[in-house]
């Protein structure tokens, strides 16, 4: 199976506050051939993306696929809130950057 | 005078037409797209202006995020087209955090215009602040509930809190628009109430409305592509909802629509608002052509109790920073421990000197905008930027501390330093910036409302004929 760039399967990969504690991430796929793919062999793990934030398992909120969107999301817990001293990123809007280096087995 | 004809309709057979001008009052929209969604004659305009996102600063501070001008712009397209077609309109989360401070600001905006315009109509106010007395009551009783928020809460942190804001839901609308207010101008409010407030007291399905309103109160970021800063128009009906694009430039899609319950949401699916859920598990999105898409299947689930989010803030300091930049590649490789030396030096001034604060070093090229969880534990840049950061009780401690604090970085002599000019590059003099108050989210909870007339509404004529 050939490995692919998730930024050749996804169209939008964003993060975004999801309240000034929390923040959601959003990968949307191009077709529904690739969402299905990547469902049904469960190819987006909380271990995936702990290790790609050096994070814990269990920091990672459920990941929930949403087929109407071709989508798949998550959150995890600011560890600073937003706009609380020490915040870099208020919107937390530039959290995605490491998903972007995502390689799949499709 | 609100038009009969809308407040006549009879949601068994007839549409009812919503045109959301832009995502944030004052972000703007092309005059073209506004035109276009007029000649489709809307039963309602709406608009909501809120959002916790630009931070907790401006409802801690009861100031605006967005620009008077810019505010003023959108509203005089959407009062005077809206009232000389006796078309209602609703304003939603007042001045962007919907305290009474962004109350009065957008009040006197509106009023600005009905006399430069000469308008006429009847104004209703709906104040979303909660009451201090009534929020310590309810702490003591244990009747807050906290929604993710790290600070356990305690009677200091209320005290200290300026403005309490809640998220009201369509009842204060509804009240209003039953005593006949033309112009609706609301405190904080749940995003889809301003839009959905109209159609549901007039009989329109509660879930689609919602959905509706969940949509357009972001305007056309659900449109492909996506803009804040443009209309758009929703059609309710009995047993769906359709949206319609008003710019040749974008359209909307299945995907760019469902792709919207995902928006800023950690579930796309079960979406919690006052009162109850909007519930999304049997949505259909469907594409009718013409860049129109039509949904079904949005249910409204009540609750139990009716909960209402709170919002708060309070201050907790002051800021100054400088900004500055680093070149050299020795600096470079060893930037974490000259920041941790500089920070042990200027402690140890500050200490002597008995002035207490915070100092924060937001390094670009390094990890700047990720902080702590940037997984790259290396600067890989040939040149970085270094933002100092100082945070203490007043402005005067907060200057000090950042000057220690740039001083101290720009002649720090680290290990195997060749330059001994200066470490830091400025690009501005003076080099610090009084940044001014800093606050946090100190209240984030839910509270149950059996009441709505804790929240004070008004009813006046503006008259300018």
């Amino acid at each position: 199976m050939a490995k692919k760039n998730i930024r050749e399967i996804a169209k939008v990969i964003r993060s975004k506050n999801s309240s000034p504690f929390e923040i959601t991430f959003d990968i949307i796929f191009k077709d529904l051939e690739t969402f299905n793919k990547v469902k049904e062999n469960n190819l987006i793990t909380k271990s995936l993306i702990a290790s790609l934030y050096k994070l814990k398992e269990d920091e990672i909120m459920d990941i929930i696929y949403f087929m109407p969107a071709l989508a798949v999301k998550f959150g995890m817990k600011r560890i600073v809130t937003s706009g609380a001293p020490g915040d870099t990123d208020v919107y937390g809007a530039q959290q995605h950057g490491p998903l972007l280096n995502i390689e799949l087995d499709l | 005078m609100i038009r009969s004809d809308i407040l006549n309709k009879n949601p068994e057979k007839d549409e009812f037409k919503i045109l959301s001008p832009t995502a944030i009052l004052g972000y703007g929209f092309p005059e073209k797209s506004f035109l276009n969604a007029m000649e489709m004659k809307p039963d309602l305009i709406a608009v909501d202006a809120g959002s916790t996102d630009p931070g907790p600063y401006y409802l801690g501070a009861g100031v605006s995020f967005t620009d008077r001008l810019g505010v003023k712009r959108d509203l005089r397209y959407i009062l005077t087209h809206g009232v000389k077609n006796g078309i209602p309109i609703v304003i939603g989360s007042a001045g962007g955090s919907g305290a009474k401070p962004h109350m009065d600001w957008c009040e006197k905006i509106i009023k600005e215009i009905a006399m430069e315009e000469k308008l006429t109509f009847k104004l209703g106010k709906i104040y979303s602040d909660i009451d201090k007395k009534l929020l310590t009551e309810k702490f003591k009783n244990q009747e807050l509930i906290p929604l993710g928020i790290p600070n356990v809460l305690n009677l200091d942190d209320i005290e200290k809190t300026t403005y309490v804001v809640a998220q009201i839901g369509v009842e204060p609308f509804i009240e209003l628009l039953k005593e006949g207010c033309d112009v609706i101008l609301a405190g904080r409010a749940y995003d889809p109430a301003c839009f959905a407030s109209l159609p549901i007291m007039l009989g329109y399905d509660r879930g689609l409305a919602i959905h509706l309103g969940k949509i357009l109160e972001c305007a056309a970021i659900a449109a492909s592509p996506g803009s804040g800063s443009d209309c758009a128009f929703g059609i309710l009906k009995k047993d769906s909802f359709i949206l319609v694009p008003l710019n040749e430039d974008r359209i909307f899609t299945t995907q760019s629509v469902a792709a919207h319950s995902l928006y800023e949401k950690s579930d796309p699916v079960h979406l919690p608002g006052p009162g109850g859920e909007l519930n999304l598990e049997d949505v259909q999105f469907l594409d009718i052509g013409n860049g129109m898409v039509e949904v079904k299947g949005s249910k409204y689930i009540k609750s139990k109790k009716n909960m209402v989010k709170l919002e708060g803030s309070k201050k907790v300091g002051y800021r100054t920073i400088t900004i500055a930049g680093s070149h050299d590649p020795v600096m470079i490789e060893k930037i974490d421990s000259v920041i941790d030396k500089v920070k042990e030096r200027v402690n140890m001034l500050l200490e002597k000197e008995n002035i207490k604060g915070d100092i924060f070093f937001h390094v670009y090229g390094k990890n700047g905008v990720m902080g702590r969880l940037e997984p790259i534990n290396k600067a890989f840049s040939y040149e970085i930027g270094i933002l100092i950061e100082a945070i203490a009780d007043t402005q005067e401690n907060a200057n000090t501390i950042c000057s220690l604090t740039r001083s101290t970085m720009l002649h720090y002599g680290y290990e195997e330093r060749i330059s001994t000019a200066g470490n830091l590059a400025f690009p501005f003099s003076p080099s610090d910036i009084k940044a001014g108050e800093v606050y946090i989210f100190s209240i984030y909870h839910l509270m149950e409302i059996t009441d709505f007339s804790l929240f004070k509404k008004e009813i006046e004529i503006v008259n300018y004929c």
